[in-house]
């Protein structure tokens, strides 16, 4: 079933926040940020600004009735600033105009005076000083001291990895209604509709329940827009309540850029011991966070990097420790893969490293340690339903691994000006909320007098393909065709108290969640039609929308069962609530089991590389993926070639630039690039895993949403592998982006 | 007034000439297929397709509506998606249905108006060419390989293109719908509007409305896009001379052109994306003085002299190198105008190159970039002229190293101890585009890439290697 979006995508019929109808007198919003990344303010002069014509009030934090809070895990995020600015893009002031355009000129006339104070944009100097913005956590098992006597080699280093811009190509926006009685209604563009809720009501000081958030679809979230949407939709529901007017605030693009966390940048130090037959005996890694200014999802997404820290591999002996650096940078924030791509990066630049060291090829030891069914992994959960081995195998099987490498000795040995590289990447990704608390969900299905069927989850959709896959969900459970399903918008006052949609679980969770309210109804549905034909319930069976007794078809049809079920007075309403069984952790030892599952794959990637121009083209990816049993593979297929050229991204061309004052200056599409048609892979070729799928994953298909992100981190050591063909003096570095400067710089140190 | 046809409207609007394209489609129309990614024309969600009359028949360019100023578009025809939309899918929508090209959809329309002005075009289209015209549109959602797919789909339906007539071969295919065949009478009933002088002079608006939006919104316009008799490219007596108002796409197509530099597509190719490659004026290029123009690096390189006029009808020639003085100043009355290019056109033993390098290889603005053409005669460089972009506050004429350069005996060691000469003459600064050591090395790179590509039998690569940076 395609993308049950993609007709009204096409046609440029799909609602976005920017193109909800516009109220008569709607205000727009504007924040006024701060022009540096530390500072003291001394006076903000907003008189003139005030005095332009069209403006209608400038807010500021002592116009906030409730908390000047935002914060999602701590509180240590004011929506606007008081006394103290801490990065480059603090919001400061709300400006409400007539117009964007007549905000954007008073934003102009404000005039700020600040004491300005020490920046700080590296996390280890962060780390040094002591600001932290919690403490450190490490991840342990086996014997570290004893463990690097068992090592023939041992290895140290430094990896470090750039953070990420999401750009969706929508950028943020909210828009805020006043109802009766100091009610609220929120559209918003959020990944994360309670969490909105949540902190409005905080910010405004009015309960949950006068305030209703609504979804309808993101232009895309990547975790950017979790908890990073809520600061824009609290300000326009603060300027509601207190203007009683429409107040909508589409964020442009710098501002965006500016304002907005990204992917954590880290910087990491490892030592990694093998032994002599290649087995990995010895891992430790510190990994310095660069949380930003504040909180947000930072302890969330360093967690999640401690349980990646060994990404496939099986390590007896491991220590892992994340420190949180507060820094003056936007507090960065959730995107696809939630820290887990920065852990493995660090575990496969030590591979890389030891293997040149070694000598011998870098497979030899990813191949010698992968995860097997029973290892345990540094978090204390067992292995099970292990697919590492089984995945890299079928790889290097399918795609002749041997063959591919001669080809590129051979390219390389017949040319100069241009060389090949290879790199493969295994993934294992743990599927759940890390905190386990979130792993739940609800649905809630009506079935109209028509036998139409209307449906809501707690999930948003962002092009991952969520409502296909819920209205799949219900299809099969109500026997219906897709045509009779219609799925909501995601509100919270339909479907409340709801998990932000990430983590790869949202498919999982809110179908499980639907399952179960449709089960039932079905079920109720069923026993209607016992009563009225007088037949044994099991007996009864709905197939194509049609009463079947055992296998032969009756006479009534859903439509006619949901006429006699409403006569009968039946409820056709029903809701779902899942919360994953097994999981747990206690953070108090670092141990748990914290994962429903595992999702596993490798590939395989190659590029040229340009070695007069520092250029590179990716030649192909060759990959198998454990999608389980996959319940739209038109859609999962989408998910990883996206989230592949999302990493390759990351590790190539998108590279975050601030200057030592905190100030971004990749700042707009025309200096932050993400890839463009011309510059992914030739060819990617993608096969299934021949697996069975798990029952914690929906219908037995497996999350998909961030585990093929970390395929693209294979793109770094290809590019590697390439430079050092060219240049043998080259001596490995691990600084994520390679971007063309990185590469020539390389090819000629 | 400006007028133009909106769809199947004829609009007559009295906002200032200077509103984009976009915000007037979106919120003075809530057409709101049109979406908004950047407003920089870096993204292409606010594609749309402008039709203008040439010939009798009405050709469609796409461009980025969040840079287009209206007056851009007086007397055209400019489709949106609304424009589109017929009651089934088009063939371009239902491949891009068909092959799952479409996740979040905020990119879709873009892509669906870029490729459906493919199909519109008076030509053979290729898959590369339906490829191409998307090289404006970026998707963060699917990484393009399904998007490919819709290409390959879109172009076995285009095989059949009936590229002398193609706009009722794509209406009767349902491309377009059936209104397209009655724009030329329309748009032939709306009068050109009367010649105005303003204190904003806009070519395709390009740089203006990214830099300079409000600014453009609030001024008077002088609008120069599109008008005849600045346009096209004319050689004669051993001279070539360009109209400024000509667009990259059109310098890029002319057989003119193409048959003095033969490797023109694959140099212009390098330069921003199709849409803006559509508006974007050579004159814009120029003028625009920034250090990594282009265009500015490819003429400057020709040796090239512009022609000025002021408002009274009073013209001077001067060459291009001598035109810049410092960052973004240059020698340009307020009421003057670049008028026209010229250059000699290239003998038979003339070698010209074009390099550029920039962090994307596409749609993006170079690190380094440098243009070269040089005359031997045997072995002896008897002229030669070299530029090189983001190496200095404005574009760099390198005639230090080409003074060095002339008479010398055209060999490795010849360029070798030019490019020191070279490392003399320029001062890199550390940017967003690179750091000062990076663009060092890279312009030394990219000039000894001019060699390897004109002279590959003479030179090598393995030679820089071994020579210390
Ligand atoms: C997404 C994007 C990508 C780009 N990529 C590239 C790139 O790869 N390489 C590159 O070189 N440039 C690039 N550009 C910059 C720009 O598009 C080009 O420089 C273009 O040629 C400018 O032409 P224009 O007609 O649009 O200029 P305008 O914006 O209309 O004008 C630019 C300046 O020139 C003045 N001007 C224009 N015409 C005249 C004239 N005839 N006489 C006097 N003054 C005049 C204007 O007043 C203004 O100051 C890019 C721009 C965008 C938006
Ligand atoms: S909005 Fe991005 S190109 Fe116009
Ligand atoms: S589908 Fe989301 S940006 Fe292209």
């Amino acid at each position: 079933m395609k993308n049950i979006d993609s007709n009204s995508h096409v046609k440029g019929t799909s609602i976005y926040l920017d193109d909800i109808p516009v109220r008569a007198g709607t205000l727009y919003a504007l924040a006024y940020d701060s022009s540096c990344a530390h500072a003291r303010i001394k006076k903000v002069d907003y008189s003139t600004a005030e005095n332009y014509p069209g403006v209608i009030k400038i807010i500021t934090h002592k116009d906030i009735p409730g908390q000047n809070q935002i914060g999602g895990i701590f509180p240590d995020e004011p929506l606007l600033a008081e006394n103290d600015i801490h990065f480059w893009g603090m919001p400061i002031a709300l400006i409400i105009a007539e117009s964007e355009y007549i905000a954007r000129k008073a934003k102009k006339l404000i005039k700020i005076e600040v004491e300005e104070l020490p920046v700080i944009t590296d996390p280890r100097e962060a780390r040094e000083k002591g600001h932290l913005i919690f403490p450190p956590r490490t991840f342990q098992m086996g014997n570290m001291d004893s463990a690097w006597d068992q090592c023939e080699y041992i290895l140290e280093g430094r990896a470090d990895s750039n953070g990420q811009e999401h750009l969706y190509i929508e950028t943020q926006g909210a828009y805020a209604f006043p109802m009766e009685n100091g009610s609220i209604r929120i559209s918003s563009s959020t990944q994360g509709p309670t969490a909105v809720q949540k902190t409005v009501a905080r910010v405004l000081g009015i309960p949950m329940h006068k305030i209703e958030v609504d979804v309808t679809r993101l232009g895309g979230g990547f975790g950017g827009k979790e908890d990073q949407a809520t600061a824009w939709a609290v300000m326009v529901a603060l300027a509601a309540q207190i203007l009683n007017r429409p107040v909508k605030y589409a964020v442009h693009r710098m501002d965006d850029m500016r304002m907005t966390g990204k992917r954590h940048p880290y910087s990491s130090d490892y030592k990694i011991g093998l032994s002599k037959d290649l087995k990995i005996q010895a891992y430790e890694v510190t990994f310095h966070q660069n949380a930003g200014a504040a909180a947000d999802l930072s302890p969330a997404v360093m967690e999640r990097t401690l349980y990646h820290a060994t990404n496939t591999y099986f390590v007896p002996n491991v220590k892992a420790t994340a420190y949180c650096c507060k820094t003056n940078l936007p507090p960065n924030t959730a995107f696809r893969g939630f820290g887990g791509p920065q852990g493995m990066f660090v575990i496969e630049s030590a591979i890389q490293k030891a293997a040149n060291h070694i000598g011998i090829k870098t497979r030899d030891i990813q191949a010698a340690n992968l995860l097997k069914e029973k290892d345990e992994f540094p978090y204390g959960q067992i292995v099970k339903k292990c697919e590492a081995t089984n995945a890299w195998y079928a790889t290097l099987e399918k795609y002749n691994i041997k063959e591919l490498e001669e080809e590129i000795d051979s390219f390389n040995k017949n040319n100069v000006n241009s060389k090949k590289g290879l790199a493969i990447m295994p993934i294992c990704f743990g599927i759940s909320f890390t905190n386990t608390p979130m792993n739940n969900a609800r649905a809630l299905v009506h079935i109209y007098q028509d036998g139409s069927v209307g449906i809501s989850t707690g999930g948003v959709e962002m092009g991952q393909g969520l409502n296909t896959k819920m209205v799949q969900v219900a299809m099969h459970e109500l026997s219906l065709s897709s045509d009779r399903i219609k799925i909501e918008t995601t509100n919270t006052t339909r479907v409340a108290n709801t998990s932000p949609s990430a983590a790869s679980a949202t498919a999982d969770l809110n179908g499980k969640a639907l399952e179960i309210a449709c089960a039932k109804l079905r079920e109720r549905l069923l026993e209607c039609a016992s009563n009225y034909l007088n037949i044994d319930l099991v007996e009864l069976n709905l197939k194509d929308q049609v009463l079947y007794h055992n296998d032969t078809k009756t006479d009534l049809s859903w439509d006619q069962l949901v006429t006699i079920a409403l006569a009968d007075r039946v409820c056709l309403t029903e809701n779902g609530h899942y919360a994953t069984p097994l999981i747990n952790f206690d953070k108090s030892i670092e141990k748990g089991h914290p994962f429903a599952y595992h999702v596993y794959g490798t590939a395989i990637i190659a590029v040229t590389l340009d070695c007069i121009r520092g250029r590179y083209e990716f030649d192909y990816v060759k990959l198998v993926h454990d999608f389980g049993l996959s319940m739209n593979y038109a859609v999962d297929i989408g998910q990883i070639e996206g989230g592949l050229v999302q990493g390759i991204g990351w590790m190539t061309m998108e590279e975050l630039l601030y200057n030592d004052n905190g100030k971004l200056l990749s700042n707009a599409l025309s200096t932050y690039k993400i890839p463009d048609i011309y510059s992914v892979p030739k060819i990617v070729d993608i096969e299934s895993l021949n697996s069975e799928g798990h029952e914690l994953a929906i219908r037995k298909s497996k999350a998909v949403g961030e585990p093929p992100l970390m395929y693209g981190i294979g793109a770094y050591f290809a590019i590697q592998n390439a430079i050092k063909a060219f240049n043998s003096n080259y001596k490995n570095s691990f600084d994520a982006p390679f971007t063309p400067e990185k590469v020539l710089m390389a090819l000629y140190s | 007034m400006i007028s133009f046809i909106l769809n199947d409207t004829t609009i007559e609007t009295l906002q200032p000439a200077g509103m984009t394209l976009l915000d007037f489609i979106r919120y003075e129309k809530r057409l709101v297929g049109t979406k908004i990614g950047c407003r920089e024309g870096d993204c292409g969600a606010c594609t749309i397709l402008l039709g203008e009359l040439v010939d009798g028949q009405m050709q469609y360019l796409s461009m980025t509506s969040c840079i287009t100023p209206l007056i851009n578009v007086h007397g055209k025809h400019v489709v949106s998606i609304e424009g589109i939309n017929g009651s089934d899918l088009t063939p371009v929508q239902q491949a891009i249905v068909d092959e799952s090209g479409s996740q979040c959809g905020f990119c879709t329309v873009g892509f669906v108006v870029s490729l459906t002005g493919e199909c519109l075009s008076r030509k053979i289209s290729s898959y590369d060419d339906v490829v191409g015209a998307v090289d404006g549109n970026i998707c963060r959602c699917t990484g393009y390989k399904s998007i490919e797919r819709a290409c390959n789909n879109i172009h076995s339906h285009l095989k059949e293109k009936d590229i002398s007539n193609p706009i009722p071969w794509c209406s009767k295919n349902k491309i377009v719908p059936d209104y397209f065949n009655r724009i030329v009478e329309r748009i032939e009933h709306i009068k050109p509007l009367p010649q105005s002088i303003g204190a904003v002079t806009i070519g395709g608006g390009t740089d203006l409305l990214v830099q300079k939006h409000d600014d453009v919104y609030e001024s008077s316009i002088q609008g120069l896009f599109g008008k005849k008799g600045s346009i096209g490219i004319k050689v004669s007596e051993g001279k070539c001379s360009i109209g400024a108002i000509t667009s990259v796409s059109e310098l890029m197509e002319s057989e003119e052109m193409i048959g003095m530099f033969p490797n023109l597509f694959n140099h212009m190719k390098l330069v921003a994306s199709t849409p803006i490659r559509n508006s974007g004026t050579i004159g814009g290029n120029l003028v625009n003085a920034s250090p990594i123009g282009d265009l500015t690096a490819f003429f400057l390189a020709l040796n090239s002299s512009i022609l000025i006029q002021n408002n009274n009808g009073d013209q001077r020639d001067l060459f291009l190198k001598d035109f810049y003085r410092g960052y973004k100043t240059y020698d340009l009355a307020v009421d003057e105008h670049l008028i026209k290019i010229q250059f000699d056109m290239p003998r038979e033993n003339t070698h010209f190159n074009f390099e550029k390098v920039s962090k994307r290889t596409y749609l993006d603005i170079a690190s380094v970039n440098s243009a070269m053409s040089i005359i031997l005669s045997g072995m002896i460089i008897s002229d030669i002229h070299i530029s090189a972009g983001g190496v200095a506050p404005i574009p760099k004429y390198l005639a230090k190293t080409r003074a060095f350069l002339l008479g010398k005996i055209l060999n490795e060691k010849t360029i070798l101890a030019a490019i020191d000469i070279m490392q003399d003459e320029i001062a890199p600064i550390s940017d967003a585009r690179g750091t000062e050591s990076y663009k060092r090395l890279l312009l030394r790179q990219l000039f000894w890439a001019h060699f390897l590509e004109l002279f590959p039998e003479k030179f090598e690569l393995i030679t820089l290697k071994s020579v210390a940076q």
